[in-house]
């Protein structure tokens, strides 16, 4: 198994606050690991240390053997970012934000019809994501996912907003992704079953 | 797994100029606005200083470019403040596009939205002040290559205040010291042109601050955006 | 020498080393200015042009030198802070920025205190000098506003780290277009550089206000990074055993 993603020594200051110290993790193909920790234990930061949003006050982060931070494009190419806040306009219809997508990353056009009906989004496409309900929004957060042609999947919090059916079909499409040589780094609270490795991370 | 090739460097830039235009289509009104403005503060001189036509003639290529300054000024503020509130900024720099190019992009789009109306409209407010027809289009040049340095000026100072309380009065106090050379040389020279003096000097000062904004800004505004989006 | 510099850039080195430069550049500071001001003021000549009203020039110079000065330290040790991620540097910034307004404040109200005799007038857009100067002083402005508008340390240092480089870019076209603009209208004749040669009897004087506003500046910027270096480092180690030490 190829190591994909490891963090060594990683510390994170906010403030004044030391949210963790001297943390260390590796993430290999075909891996999942989760984070886990009470609310405000600094689940989201680490996320966001891992993916370069957040600077880190010691350790580093590497990807393929190489630091992130001096090789960013080679990271980010390869990285796709799952959050609360979902980085579409909602003023816009669903076809042109993930359009809008296919111009930053590489992305599977080709593929484009047959994502939106797995997720259930195909007769959205041309209206304003914000006359789509939260869940309808996360799932084309999640199209976003799948239309990337991305090896590690960073998410944040992905069950929230999502129904029952919602949440196995994140699991599910999780463990595809994993399936086919991806890793998926994930912070979340609540307790989740995989078919593939899932690893725990536990933050005080 | 990689079916799909990376999108080119174009590509990236022809996107979010894309989107943004779209953005602005469905949002008149951030286009709009600014314009208003423009007209409005252009007429409290006149209001303020008296009709008398020889004084008219003498502010007017400062205040055309003051009101145009302003105008500016208020756009600036909405540059990446709907992408930091949205998360938009989150995918932008995790995007492997470089980011300095995606920020000239927005800058670009701030220029066509909010800088090149004011540069078509500008003449109906000349003509208020009696400026004679040459000095228009002179005004006009320098207007054009002012607003796009402000632009990119504005785009530093809008990233460097993203995500700040108080953030458009802060926005100012920022980017008008910054801005001056820029209103010196373009409000002098359109004053240089009505009295039928050398123009030339002032529209190279011009060209070479917008060359040297197009080469440096955008850096410095993705530096501002990664501080900002911690 | 580079294992001096890095002794220096952690916070216990340069909190020990800086004490012991302080009365060194206080005390020479203050002689220096002494001499200056007493020189300067009794000794040298007056002018044959301006009387007795040149001699603020004693202050003006200096501190108009020392807001260039404040910008540039403030600069360099942002570009310090930005590249090689030393927190130091980043404190040195932060305290320069409030000596550096201080001084383009003194070096603008001397001007027009000068102003006033040689030109009738407490201000004069005419000069190029002064409104550069005044510009100067709302970059300043800019600088601290941003720094005071950002909670989080070590975000603050950053932005305004940036700021502090693009001001640094903008400054020489701030003077340049304001040359520009200044010698568009034939505004009241200045004093020219480049003019008759300066009397020794009033230049020295001058050299030895210079150097002795710089030595006193070089004490306060010292004595503000060392607090900003304490309240910044206020939960390390360091700074508990030192406390504990002088209370105990």
């Amino acid at each position: 198994m190829t190591e994909l993603l490891r963090g060594s020594g990683l510390t994170l200051l906010r403030g004044d606050r030391c949210l963790f110290r001297g943390l260390d993790f590796a993430l290999h193909a075909r891996e999942a690991l989760q984070v886990k920790g009470p609310n405000g234990s600094g689940k989201t930061s680490l996320l966001r240390a891992v993916a370069g949003l957040l600077d880190l006050e010691e350790g580093q982060v590497t990807w393929r053997g190489q630091p992130t931070l001096g090789h960013r494009q080679a990271y980010c190419d390869e990285l796709v970012w799952f959050a609360h806040r979902l980085g579409f306009k909602a003023d816009l219809t669903l076809v042109d934000n993930l359009r809008f997508e296919a111009g930053l990353r590489r992305t599977r056009m080709d593929r484009f019809d047959e994502v939106l009906e797995r997720l259930g989004l195909g007769r959205l496409t041309r209206l304003p994501l914000r006359s789509l309900s939260a869940g309808q929004q996360r799932r084309v957060s999640l199209a976003r996912m799948l239309l990337a042609d991305a090896r590690l999947w960073l998410m944040d919090e992905p069950f929230t907003n999502l129904d029952a059916a919602g949440q196995a079909l994140v699991l599910e499409l999780i463990d595809a992704h994993l399936a086919e040589g991806g890793a998926c780094m994930l912070a979340s609270h609540q307790p989740i079953v995989l078919q593939g490795t899932l690893k725990s991370l536990v933050l005080q | 797994m990689s079916a799909a090739n990376r999108p080119t460097l174009v590509a990236g830039l022809v996107a979010i100029l894309r989107r943004d235009l779209l953005l602005a289509f469905k949002r008149p009104g951030d286009v709009l606005n600014p314009l208003f403005f423009f007209a409005i503060v252009s007429t409290l001189f006149p209001l303020a200083i008296g009709p008398a036509p020889e004084q008219l003639v003498a502010i007017g290529p400062g205040v055309v470019w003051v009101a145009a300054l302003l105008a500016m000024l208020i756009s600036m503020n909405g540059m990446f403040l709907g992408d930091f509130e949205d998360g938009s900024l989150d995918q932008l720099i995790l995007s492997p596009q470089p980011l300095p190019l995606l920020a000239l992009g927005k800058t670009i789009t701030h220029w066509l939205v909010s800088g090149l109306p004011l540069v078509l409209v500008s003449p109906l407010i000349a003509v208020t002040y009696q400026m004679p027809f040459d000095t228009i289009g002179v005004m006009m040049a320098t207007l054009s290559l002012g607003t796009i340095s402000l632009s990119l000026l504005g785009s530093v100072g809008a990233a460097l205040t993203v995500g700040l309380n108080r953030g458009s009065a802060l926005l100012s106090l920022l980017v008008l010291p910054l801005a001056m050379p820029i209103l010196i040389f373009g409000a002098r020279t359109v004053a240089l042109a009505a009295s039928n003096d050398v123009v030339s000097a002032g529209i190279y000062f011009l060209a070479a601050y917008c060359v040297l904004g197009l080469s440096l800004a955008p850096f410095a505004t993705a530096a501002a955006l990664r501080i900002s989006n911690e | 020498m580079w294992t001096f510099f890095h002794k220096l850039a952690s916070p216990p080195h340069f909190y020990d080393i800086s004490a012991r430069f302080i009365p060194w550049f206080a005390v020479l500071g203050l002689l220096l200015i002494g001499y200056g001001t007493v020189a300067g003021l009794f000794f040298a000549p007056a002018d044959y042009q301006q009387g007795d009203a040149f001699r603020i020039i004693y202050v003006h110079v200096p501190a108009a030198y020392l807001s260039m000065m404040a910008y540039s330290i403030m600069a360099v040790s942002a570009a310090i802070g930005l590249i090689w991620r030393m927190k130091l540097a980043h404190a040195v910034a932060a305290g320069a920025a409030p000596l550096g307004a201080w001084f383009t404040f003194l070096a603008l109200a001397t001007g027009s205190i000068w102003g006033r005799p040689m030109w009738g007038t407490w201000w004069e857009w005419g000069d190029p000098r002064l409104t550069s100067e005044l510009i100067m002083l709302f970059l300043y402005f800019g600088y601290m506003a941003l720094r005071a508008a950002i909670d989080d340390t070590t975000k603050a240092d950053k932005a305004s780290a940036v700021l502090a480089l693009v001001g640094a870019v903008n400054i020489p076209i701030i003077h340049f277009s304001v040359e520009w603009w200044s010698s568009l209208h034939q505004g009241p004749t200045l004093v020219r550089e480049g003019g008759p040669a300066i009397e020794p009897a009033m230049l020295y004087p001058l050299l030895a206000m210079i150097f002795g506003f710089t030595f006193f500046f070089g004490a306060l910027l010292l004595a503000r990074v060392r607090t900003e270096v304490l309240s910044r480092e206020h939960r390390a180690r360091w700074v508990r055993n030192m406390m504990m030490g002088e209370s105990a």
